[in-house]
């Protein structure tokens, strides 16, 4: 539904109405303002909020914190690291799991609840309960030649791999509710004219998933990129380090500013915020967890 | 997984029709009829592949985790695994001081969670799905929170709670010495004071989901009760809410696994000192690090697998065998 | 609704199946490619000319110091350092998968029982070749330090840094305060402190560590060094009299720390007696890193923990060292020795100083007069020292601190009339976790 179709829909203008954004303006705002003051740090100096506190008129905004937080971090580098894992992760994770729900829910082979049972169940369990035999074995898998490091422990492919394997179970659940929601004579017809079945994957039910597809990413997205868990067990070179850790970078041992880490810490958030202003339109639309479909 | 996919599935009947299936499933056993062989190998992979890479990195070492809570093992080289039957539950259930507020401290998360933010993110959901201009804004600004990564979120609320120079310290003056408010330290505030900032996030969460849930729930249900002469509440009690019963079973579900997850915000904010230790923070804190008691961090993860299963299992049997019968 | 547009529902044609079937492939292929690019580091071929070094200096300050040191290696020998650094929590956090992993060839480390553990466990390689040259430069303390449990030479420390009570000056000047040497002088100082408005002593353990160090001061002015170490190796026990009364001390002058220090960081603390409102603060020498003013550095002044028992005087100093390893299975092993070689030498050690002026040189033959005041008292005082200690989580096995005492000395400091029960609780973990291997 269009927005221009909304809004020529909308009832006059009624007290209720102007009641209630009054309520959202102030709630939006409620909700704002730790970050809100979080950036308001960030434009201070270190000088001025040591001597003040916080809680005092600014005398000085600069943007210099987050000019300095990005250098000093190294910020570039590690958006970089980041962006390796996390962008196969979240297209291996969207292809792997939309094959498992399209098998799931166009092939009622006998095994398909068990297999949903597995992934889902899977998915839900800690992290912490799978890391320590997880590292040993990433240590025992040798890729000479593959990964850098000769194995899978300590390479940007680990690292996709269990957030793949991780992931998957989620997204295989709400997207093969969303394929059982699609119109079964659609493959019905495709089948009988005679397309192989990975082109009814590929071309037919692929494209019609677009909206959960959008929706899966900008949760995956946010997931992996924020993930640390991970990478702290998994890989011991710095530079590999996903972005979290250009965070730490800027927090010393011996002396914090903390307004040049609340600016770092709001930088490092902007690659996720570029990802859901994209896909927000599709984003509640594409959501549909439940088998509301019945 | 290879298997089942080069016989033909026996249980499919031919055509969609028969009466003979077995239970009454969906007509779209007739697929397999037009599949050729190199379909079936296509199916296989497709279905396989996901399913090994799956079940390799987070089924067996799953299993490998309980096999290891039965042992003390300092981490280092296998010859030094050691079998000691239950003497990690032992120990964690009689010596532990930290073990059983950590389990209260979960329970206290879930109960919160499901009873502040998660009502509170479905009535906002409720309002910014009555067409309402600006509703993109408002939606982005609630679920903003969700979108910082909890290391952010966890510094942002170190800011407002700092005991000498946060936020609220220093409007309400509690930042000098005889007026202390230790919102971090103090056990009987901080779990609360993490409470805020988790519920902060949990509502954005939910208001997303309760808003997709809506979305899906038929207008002409709500129209049909408005004609009715039913006020706003009553349409919501008894058309809406009922409608929304899918939504509510996922979220009720991801909620008891934000809890039982719950980790990086305590982490961030006093790594679960007293007063906030959670069954997470315990098994990081036993197998992450110099202080590696693999086998008894082990045992408290386990501790952990089992409620979350005890949670997770029946549910999802429930739902989809729910599904299968419709 | 969902929306079923139909974007590409027409159907294709059957002939281009195998087509469309290639083109899947290679998503699934292309996404691969980056990853075998990502993993840099630790590389894999062992080159004669490339040392490769884990680091956890990650400030800025010393992470330029540790570059020159390494550059004027470079320039002496002709050998690289290909540097790994990470930031000093990630770097601890992950230091067992680390060097069991694929670890650098050298990494920096602590001394005491957290290096004898990876030597014992042979994760570390001796390098009593690399003592033979550097031997001279240590003073026997400092060999003391480096020596595994079976006698080998595993560590080359680079520097110290010791703990003790910080105060500015000018605040004593002012009020007329006197450095206090004796416990019952230490108590009526806080309690004059308090009178004049002051926190008596600055106090943050946020972190969980900071409190370590005041048990550690307590108990070896109150039980001297033997008892210290026997209790940190844990064979004495925490429900030992002894034990209880280091905590009745503590209780003593708990009343005049800082208050709600568990939610405060150390730093926090720090930043009180930067701004002079509190009068002393326990901590290392680092403590001087938070005074960005020059002239409130140049005010800094510190003296050691007062004596408890005079049959121990002040004997002991803490004075924790920070220096490097050598990995279990080190590619470039050649290397790696020069390099530990001239890590050990004074020459080393002055270009780090120079960088960082709240540490003091590990050898004795370093240069100190380039040394700021507070530089020389630290530097008399590990030199006058009977016996010196690391750190709780040094000197003890870090499981038993980090999972044991971190908490139970955080429950002390916000209920201290709970002892006994806390040092039972204690007693009772520690030996489950020392009976295990």
């Amino acid at each position: 539904m269009s927005h221009a179709l909304v809004s020529r829909r909308r009832p006059p203008v009624r007290p209720a109405r102007i009641l209630l954004h009054a309520f959202l303006v102030v709630t939006a705002l409620a909700w704002l303002a730790p970050l809100l003051w979080a950036l308001l740090a960030a434009m201070r100096p270190y000088s001025e909020t040591s001597e003040k506190g916080y809680v005092s008129w600014p005398d000085k905004l600069s943007l210099d914190n987050f000019t300095d937080a990005f250098q000093q971090s190294d910020m570039l580098h590690y958006f970089g690291t980041t962006l390796i894992v996390a962008v196969p992760a979240v297209l291996l994770t969207l292809l792997l799991s939309s094959m498992v729900a399209f098998y799931v829910s166009r092939f009622d082979f006998r095994l398909n609840l068990a297999l949903l049972l597995v992934f889902t169940a899977g998915n839900l369990l800690p992290q912490q309960v799978i890391i320590t035999p997880l590292y040993r074995l990433y240590l025992l898998i040798d890729l000479p030649g593959i990964t850098m490091s000769g194995k899978l422990y300590d390479s940007a492919l680990g690292l996709v791999l269990i957030h793949v394997a991780f992931q998957s179970g989620f997204c295989a659940f709400v997207l093969s509710n969303y394929m059982r929601s699609l119109p079964h004579e659609l493959t019905e017809a495709a089948l009988v004219d005679g397309a192989s079945v990975w082109r009814l994957y590929w071309q037919i039910v692929l494209p019609l998933c677009k909206p959960a597809m959008a929706a899966l990413a900008t949760l995956l997205s946010i997931w992996i990129y924020n993930d640390f868990f991970w990478a702290i067990v998994l890989i011991s070179t710095g530079e590999n380090m996903p972005i979290t850790s250009a965070l730490s970078n800027l927090s010393g041992q011996y002396f914090t500013d903390p307004n040049l880490v609340a600016a770092g810490a709001l930088l490092t958030a902007v690659p996720t915020l570029i990802v859901y202003f994209v896909l927000q339109r599709q984003f509640v639309s594409g959501l549909t967890l439940g088998a509301n479909k019945g | 997984m290879s298997t089942d996919t080069t016989k033909p599935p026996k249980a499919a009947p031919a055509v969609p029709t028969t009466g003979t299936a077995p239970v009454g499933r969906r007509p779209a056993h007739g697929h397999a009829r037009l599949l050729t062989r190199r379909d079936r190998l296509t199916l296989g992979l497709m279905a396989g592949v996901p399913t090994l890479l799956h079940v390799a990195l987070v089924w067996l070492t799953a299993l490998a985790s309980i096999a290891l809570a039965f042992t003390t093992w300092d981490g280092i080289g296998f010859d030094s695994i050691e079998w000691v039957g239950l003497r990690n539950f032992r120990e964690l259930f009689t010596s532990n001081p930290q073990f059983w507020p950590a389990v209260e401290h979960n329970l206290i998360w879930f109960a919160v969670l499901i009873v502040l933010p998660t009502p509170f993110g479905l009535f906002l959901a409720v309002q910014l799905d009555k067409r309402i201009r600006y509703s993109r804004v408002y939606q982005t600004a609630f679920f903003l929170p969700v979108v910082m990564s909890l290391a952010v979120v966890g510094f942002v609320w170190q800011l407002v709670y700092n005991p000498d120079t946060g936020l609220i310290n220093s409007i309400i003056g509690a930042n000098e010495p005889g007026h202390y408010i230790d919102w971090i330290g103090d056990p009987d505030l901080n779990l609360w004071a993490i409470l805020v900032a988790a519920s902060w996030r949990h509502a954005g969460y939910m208001m997303i989901l309760y808003l997709a849930g809506l979305k899906s729930v038929d207008p002409s249900l709500r129209e049909a009760s408005a004609l009715d002469g039913a006020g706003e509440w009553q349409t919501f009690r008894n058309v809406v809410f009922p409608a929304l019963r899918p939504t509510n079973t996922v979220v009720l579900v991801v909620t008891i696994i934000e809890a039982l997850r719950a980790f990086d915000l305590v982490f961030v904010f006093n790594k679960g000192a007293q007063g906030t230790e959670l069954l997470s923070i315990l098994v990081t804190n036993n197998i992450i690090g110099e202080s590696s008691r693999i086998g008894y961090g082990s045992a408290i993860a386990v501790v952990l697998l089992v409620i979350s299963l005890a949670v997770i299992i029946p549910y999802l049997i429930a739902t989809f065998r729910k599904e299968r019968r419709a | 609704m969902h929306d079923l547009s139909p974007s590409g529902s027409s159907l294709p044609a059957p002939s281009r199946r195998t087509l469309l079937r290639g083109v899947g492939g290679a998503t699934l292929l292309g996404a691969g490619i980056p990853l075998l690019s990502a993993c840099g580091g630790s590389g894999a071929a062992a080159d004669p000319k490339t040392v490769s070094l884990g680091s956890n200096s990650s400030d800025a300050v010393p992470k330029k110091a540790f570059a020159e040191i390494y550059a004027a290696f470079t320039k002496k020998s002709g050998i690289k350092v290909d540097v790994n650094t990470k930031d000093h929590n990630t770097f601890q956090e992950q230091i067992n998968s680390y060097l069991q992993g694929t670890p650098d060839d050298v990494f920096t480390w602590f001394a005491g029982y957290r290096m004898q553990f990876f030597a014992s466990k042979k994760l570390a390689t001796p390098i009593d070749d690399v003592w033979q040259k550097i031997g001279g430069n240590f003073p026997e303390a400092m060999k003391k330090l480096s020596k595994g449990e079976d006698g080998k030479y595993y560590f080359v420390p680079l520097y110290s840094y010791p703990w003790a009570v910080f105060y500015r000056r000018s605040v004593f000047a002012q009020h007329g305060y006197q450095v206090p040497t004796t416990w019952d002088a230490f108590v009526a100082l806080c309690k004059r402190m308090r009178k004049d408005g002051l926190v008596p002593i600055a106090f943050g353990d946020k972190d969980a560590w900071p409190a370590m160090g005041t048990f550690d001061q307590i108990n070896f002015r109150t039980n001297g060094y033997d008892f210290h170490v026997e209790l940190m190796a844990g064979k004495a026990s925490w429900t030992d009299p002894k034990v209880r009364k280091v905590f009745d001390h503590w209780t003593e002058i708990l009343p005049y720390h800082q208050e709600g220090a568990v939610g405060r960081t150390w730093q926090d603390a720090a930043q009180a007696l930067v701004a002079k409102k509190a009068g002393m603060y326990l901590l290392g020498t680092f403590v001087g890193q938070q005074f960005t003013d020059k002239a409130d550095l140049d005010d800094l002044d510190f003296f050691a923990f007062p004596e408890i028992d005079p049959q121990f005087g002040q004997d002991t100093v803490e004075a924790p060292t920070d220096g490097f390893m050598l990995s279990k299975a080190p590619k470039n092993r050649e290397g790696a020795t020069k390099l530990l070689e001239y890590l050990g030498t004074p020459e080393a050690e002055q270009i780090y100083l120079k960088a960082d002026s709240s540490v003091v040189a590990a050898s004795t033959k370093a240069d100190t007069s380039s040394y700021t005041a507070l530089q020389k008292k630290s530097f008399e005082m590990i030199s006058g020292a009977k016996s010196l200690t690391q750190f709780m989580d040094r000197d003890s096995r870090p499981d038993f601190t980090a999972t044991v005492m971190q908490p139970a000395l955080q429950n002390f400091i916000r209920n201290p009339k709970n002892v006994d029960g806390i040092l039972a609780s204690i007693e009772r973990q520690k030996k489950t976790i020392f009976a295990s291997a």
